[in-house]
Formats: structure tokens, C-alpha cells, sequence
């Protein structure tokens, strides 16, 4: 009797010792997989269990899909199809061990008779958390030959709740990484039909006039570019690429023979297609940008650091970063295309041009910037033609743009305290 | 002697002695049981597991052992515990575990 007693006694201590590490095996972080084959390795080895396995239970595909197996062999199938009159028995069971006679009865047992039959299995184990089927457990015959006893069952059931409860942890966490990802595919959706939309005003904008057709989508690379060499976020370059790209949006409203006319226009008229900037913030304000300084860039794009600009005559530090960013882009890409009263300018005078009002109208960190990109992709430092693509090759290879760039470079630098260029 | 991630194994003609160590309550010990699977695989007829290093069994060393017990039984090889502590051959008694192995 007191052999029996303290036998007993060893045995719940074994017992509740598989089922206190399986507790917490199901709440600690690692992998699903590890999780699971702890599970079952505490499951078989708190009662001498020979073989058995886990399987998670698919909705969708009405099939238990193995997740571990011990002992069951490689010709075990791995899945297997339920019907409804399965999950219908499996849920009115719950969770408490079905033996294999009663299992017998089952649609989908008839189906694997011959698996079950072949590995000893005794017991089918519903996972029903909740009112929901989640998974089933099977296990084979134990290592004593007994029969399973009642004390035996209710040890299974509650290890067997807790490798239900780690199932369907997972299924939630499996769904919510689901759903940030459609989220995540949403988000990208959305910002691909805004980047085409901006695209579109972009070419429309540029409609208006004929003479700078592709100006929009030009300052909008330009703007990128030099956004790059700042070293923005990915993010970041992509806002002040879509300032550059809607920064006219106000001529929209200037009279198109203003914008198309082939002479220097008179003051009434540049009063007109100077209120651009303004108008274009107030068509661009009401927009909810994922960029917040859109509509400053159009509104400020014509700002000088020496407050000799339009429309508010704001001084350097008075200017918003990014329309001291499209100011220069602008500029430049007005330089560098013909207009109706003016031939575009050569590459070298127009980099003499930056050198000369770095300070007075650009911020020479950004002229810096802007200009070490070309001297990047003209070295070959940077493989991407950018500048080529928008100026045209020959345009960009002509003989010395390479020194000056670097003499330009080291000038803007030498008297702004910014890091020289190698001059070999 | 083969190591094979710090499990130790002593063969002797159709005899492979693999020391259990303190690797066999942890999802690790499955070395172990893949161990034992090789070597039985490559001929060993008789599998001795050593418990001289390990103190205590828990239940994932419990079913690690199963796992050798069934794959051995498979083929026809036997498997013999060896310096077993008194508490550990009680739990194995207690299990079960003796009605397929034999305790030196």
C-alpha cells in the first residue's frame, strides 16, 4: 500500500512537471515548430506514450494537417480530410480523448483506418478551444501495455488544452501577420495611384506650355536627385520629388497665351504669372498629401535667400527646406531647355551660373549636393544616367565639365566650410 | 568515439555506447535519438545509453528515450540502460520504460 502510495506520489510529480514546462513552453517566444515538438515531447513522456502526433485543423481546406509526429513512421499520411459530419462529432465531443473504438464511427476514420490500426494509435484527442475545432492529437499505446486510465485522460486533456491554446495563438498571430501585409499592399496600392496621379497633374501642368514640355516631371527629378544626396529617407525623397512634380501647379490658372508667349512678357503679365506660386498652395493645400510640404514648395518655389525672390520676399532661413530644394531644381532645368526668347545654356556656364548665386538665390549645400550628383555620374561613381537621360549625352560630355565641376565644388565648399573635392 | 555536437559515442564491434549527458531534457536531446537511429542504421545490434552524467530524467527525456526503444525494436536491436541513478530507475520501472530495456 505505501509502495503503491509513493508510486503514486512520483507519478504526479512526473506528470505535473511535463505540464508546468508545457505552460510555459506555450507562452515562451521561439518558433511554432519548436513549440510543438516540446509539446509533444512533454505530452508522450509524461505518461510513456510510444508515438503520436499533433495536427492543426484547416477550416478552408476541411483537412488536419500534421504539424509533429513521433514514432508514426514516414508512411503516416500527413494530411487528412475531414467532412462536416468530423467536425461536427469532434466539436460535440470537446476536449476530452476519443478511444479508437468509438473513433471507428467517424467518416474520415474509415478513410485512415488502416494508418491508425497499423501504429497502435488508442486515442484521438479533439483541440476544441472555444467551441472551435483548432487540431487534433493522436496517441498511440503506452509504454506499460495498459489501457489508458481515467487520471490518464485528465493529464491529456489539460496538456492537450494547452497545445490547442498554442495552436490557435498562432492562427491568430498567422491572421494578423495576414492582414498587416494586405494592409501593407493597400498602403503601397494607394501611394502607386497617388505617384500617377501626381504624374498625370505633372503632364497636364506641362500641357499648358509648349515650350517647356516635361518641366514638372524634370524638376521632380532634379528635386530627387538632390534629395538623394542629402541622404533623405526613402520616404522623404519621394515627397520632395512630388513637390518638384507639382510645384507649378498654379499656372493652371495663368492664361496660356502668358505662359506660350514668345517674348519676354510685360509687367502686367508677369504680375499674372506670378501669382502662380500662391495659387498653386491654395489648389494644393486642401489635398491631404502624405508629404506635409507640398503645397510650401509650390508656394515658396520662387523664394531667394537674399529675399529678392517672389512671392513673399522671405529671407534664407524664413525659405521651407524643400522650396529652397525645387527652387534650385526649377532654375536649373529652366538653364538647361530652350524657351521661346532663349537658347539653352552649356553645361559649364550653367554650373558657373549655380557657383555665382550659391548664397545670394540657392543654399550652397544644395548646389553642392546637386552638383557632386553630376560629378558622380560623370566619373562613374554613380552608374545611374540620370543627367544623361535628361540633358541628352552630348550635352553632358562635353571636354572639362569634369575639372570644373571639381574646382566649382571645392570653391562652394572652401568658403562654406564644407569638405573638399579631389582635384586629380 | 564519434562527437557529434558533444554527444559522445563509444563503439565496440556490433555495440554503441552513447553517453546521454545532460543533453536529453532539452528539445536537443533529439542529437541523441538521431544518434542512436545512425547507429543503428550502420549495424549496431546492441544500443547502451549512459546515464552516468545525467541526474534527472524529465518527460521530453522521457519520449526521447521512446523514440530509441521504437526505432531499436524496429530492427531488431536491443537497448540497455547503464549507471542508472535509483530515482531515474524508478520513474523508468514506474513508466514502463523496463518492459523494453534492460537496466545494468
Amino acid at each position: 500500500m505505501a509502495e503503491q502510495n509513493m508510486e503514486n506520489q512520483q507519478k504526479l510529480v512526473h506528470t505535473f512537471g511535463a505540464l508546468a514546462e508545457l505552460g510555459s513552453e506555450i507562452v515562451q517566444k521561439q518558433s511554432f515548430q519548436e513549440m510543438m515538438r516540446t509539446s509533444l515531447h512533454l505530452l508522450l513522456g509524461s505518461l510513456a506514450i510510444m508515438r503520436g502526433g499533433v495536427a492543426r485543423y484547416s477550416r478552408f481546406g476541411h483537412e488536419l494537417n500534421m504539424l509533429v509526429l513521433r514514432g508514426l513512421g514516414e508512411e503516416f499520411p500527413l494530411n487528412l480530410s475531414l467532412c462536416y459530419e468530423d467536425e461536427r462529432q469532434f466539436l460535440a465531443n470537446g476536449l476530452y480523448p476519443i478511444e479508437v473504438s468509438q473513433a471507428k464511427a467517424l467518416p474520415f476514420f474509415q478513410i485512415y483506418d488502416v494508418s491508425f490500426e497499423k501504429k497502435h494509435i488508442e486515442l484521438l484527442i479533439p483541440l476544441v478551444i472555444r467551441d472551435e475545432l483548432v487540431g487534433v492529437v493522436i496517441l498511440g499505446e503506452k509504454a506499460n501495455g495498459e489501457p489508458y486510465s481515467t487520471y490518464d485522460k485528465d493529464i491529456i486533456c489539460a496538456m492537450c488544452r494547452h497545445i490547442g491554446v498554442g495552436i490557435i495563438q498562432r492562427n491568430l498571430m498567422a491572421e494578423l501577420e495576414r492582414r498587416a501585409e494586405e494592409n501593407r499592399k493597400l498602403y503601397e496600392e494607394l501611394k502607386t495611384t497617388y505617384a500617377d496621379t501626381v504624374k498625370a497633374f505633372a503632364a497636364a501642368i506641362d500641357c499648358k506650355d509648349k515650350y517647356t514640355e516635361g518641366h514638372s516631371v524634370r524638376v521632380g527629378k532634379y528635386s530627387e536627385i538632390i534629395a538623394r544626396e542629402l541622404g533623405y529617407s526613402e520616404n522623404e525623397v519621394e515627397g520632395v520629388a512630388v513637390a518638384g512634380y507639382l510645384h507649378d501647379v498654379g499656372k493652371l490658372t495663368v492664361e496660356r497665351n502668358i505662359i506660350n508667349a514668345p517674348y519676354r512678357i510685360n509687367a502686367k503679365e508677369s504680375a499674372e504669372l506670378n501669382k502662380h506660386p500662391s495659387v498653386g498652395y491654395e489648389i494644393l493645400l486642401p489635398i491631404q498629401h502624405p508629404y506635409t510640404d507640398v503645397p510650401l514648395a509650390a508656394k515658396y518655389h520662387h523664394e531667394r535667400l537674399d529675399g529678392r525672390g517672389y512671392p513673399e520676399g522671405l529671407m534664407d532661413n524664413e525659405i521651407p527646406y524643400i522650396a529652397k530644394i525645387v527652387n534650385l531644381a526649377d532654375s536649373f532645368d529652366a538653364m538647361t531647355t530652350d524657351r521661346p526668347y532663349k537658347r539653352r545654356r552649356p553645361a559649364n556656364e550653367v554650373i558657373e551660373d549655380l557657383q555665382r548665386n550659391s548664397g545670394k538665390q540657392f543654399a550652397p549645400e544644395l548646389v553642392t549636393a546637386f552638383l557632386n550628383g553630376m560629378l558622380k555620374e560623370l566619373t562613374g561613381e554613380n552608374k545611374n544616367k540620370r543627367f544623361r537621360r535628361l540633358l541628352g549625352r552630348e550635352y553632358m560630355e562635353v571636354e572639362g565639365l569634369i575639372p570644373l565641376l571639381k574646382k566649382v565644388l571645392n570653391d562652394i565648399n572652401a568658403t562654406t566650410g564644407l569638405t573638399l573635392v579631389g582635384m586629380d | 568515439v564519434n562527437i557529434d555536437k558533444g554527444i559522445t559515442v563509444q563503439i565496440t564491434g556490433e555495440i554503441a555506447t552513447i553517453f546521454a549527458g545532460d543533453y536529453l531534457n532539452k528539445l536537443s536531446g533529439e542529437a541523441i535519438e538521431r544518434e542512436c537511429k545512425r547507429q543503428i542504421k550502420a549495424g549496431a545490434k546492441k544500443l547502451i545509453v549512459n546515464f552516468a552524467q545525467t541526474e534527472i530524467v524529465n518527460s521530453i527525456g522521457v519520449s526521447i528515450l521512446l523514440g530509441i526503444i521504437d526505432a531499436a525494436s524496429e530492427c531488431g536491436a536491443e537497448v540497455v540502460f547503464s549507471e542508472v541513478k535509483e530515482e531515474t530507475k524508478e520513474l523508468f520501472e514506474m513508466l514502463g520504460l523496463t518492459n523494453h530495456v534492460s537496466i545494468v
